[in-house]
């Protein structure tokens, strides 16, 4: 890892899909092979650009699931209606089929191993891929740093990661989850979307001092994060990641 | 128009700049907050990329790509602190 600190300009590569998985009905995730990839950070982004045979080129970003391991990384994506990108690599690309990256990026939502504070992650929809990146990069750290997670999602089935998550949650992981358009059967909470009263019920509290990761849609985490500072969370440890519209 | 967040700048800004400058702290130079790069309001519905001061809303940074230049308008900002570490 110590490489992406040596940086230099960024330019597209070309990489190759390598294997593919999906996740949900709608969400899959893409293992990509990128050669010479340097290693990125918990949190950090790649962007993918696609190129139509007309020339016509669109770049979208996605954030890396998986943790820094040679020249593999995946992105887990979930389809926006009437996307240009997203339904072409969640439906249509396959095994094989290449496409340029340009990263790893960003260095601002990020979770570095050598921190030992606790962390409250909350994500909204597929804003749990780059807090999965965090999960997973402090189980291969052997971090003992406390986390927990809240996960807000619109129905049982659209848990994305749900076995692993469950996992992480048998070991200790504090999981929390918001549904917002229907519950698992006797669930206690009615379909609501996060506020005050959960956020108080299911993350740190802000005496605990965490470093808070919201992830989701830009009115998700406007929302969340505004609740959170409300309560009395430092906004300096408060980072937020939109990616635009619900 | 929704907007981002600084960090979803980061790779055209990694194609001028050979460090991440959206984890750099700037100052505003209208309001005076510093923060990093990266919380700033990101607008990129439009030829290019404008960033804006969470606190005032003002402009600190417009970055324009094209085949082989690029402009860049950096006046909104008084300071960048950078890691180079």
């Amino acid at each position: 890892m110590a490489r992406a600190a040596v940086l230099g300009r960024l330019t597209w590569q070309m990489a190759t899909v390598a294997a593919l998985r999906d996740e949900t009905a709608t969400a899959r995730t893409l293992t990509l092979d990128v050669a010479g990839w340097p290693g990125h950070f918990a949190g950090q982004h790649v962007d993918i650009r696609l190129t139509a045979p007309d020339g016509y080129t669109a770049v979208r970003s996605y954030s890396i699931a998986s943790v820094a391991a040679g020249e593999r990384i995946d992105v887990t994506v979930e389809p926006v209606m009437d996307g240009e990108v997203s339904p072409y690599l969640a439906r249509v690309i396959g095994v094989g089929d290449p496409l340029e990256v340009r990263g790893p990026l960003g260095g601002w939502f990020t979770w570095r191993a050598a921190q030992a504070e606790p962390v409250q992650l909350v994500a909204g929809g597929s804003g749990v891929v780059p807090l999965m990146a965090m999960l997973r990069a402090r189980a291969a750290a052997a971090s003992a740093a406390p986390f927990q997670l809240l996960y807000s999602t619109r129905r049982p089935d659209s848990v994305i990661y749900r076995d692993e998550l469950q996992r992480y949650a048998g070991d200790g992981l504090p999981l929390s989850y918001a549904y917002t358009r229907a519950v698992p059967e006797g669930w206690p909470r009615a379909p609501a979307r996060v506020d005050a009263a959960l956020l108080a019920a299911v993350t740190f509290a802000p005496e605990v001092r965490p470093t808070c990761y919201v992830c989701g849609p830009t009115p998700f985490v406007e929302t969340v994060a505004d609740l959170l500072v409300a309560t009395g969370h430092d906004a300096r440890r408060v980072r937020t990641e939109r990616f635009g519209g619900p | 128009m929704t907007h981002l967040d600084g960090n979803a700048a980061a790779g055209d800004l990694r194609t001028i700049f050979a460090v991440d400058v959206t984890a750099a702290t700037g100052q505003c130079a209208a309001c005076g907050r510093t923060a990093p790069l990266g919380t700033a309001q990101l607008y990129n519905q439009a030829p290019g990329l404008v960033v804006r001061c969470t606190g005032c809303d003002s402009v600190l940074l417009r970055l324009v790509n094209a085949p082989g230049r690029a402009w860049l308008d950096v006046r909104g900002l008084r300071y960048l602190q950078l890691e180079t570490g």
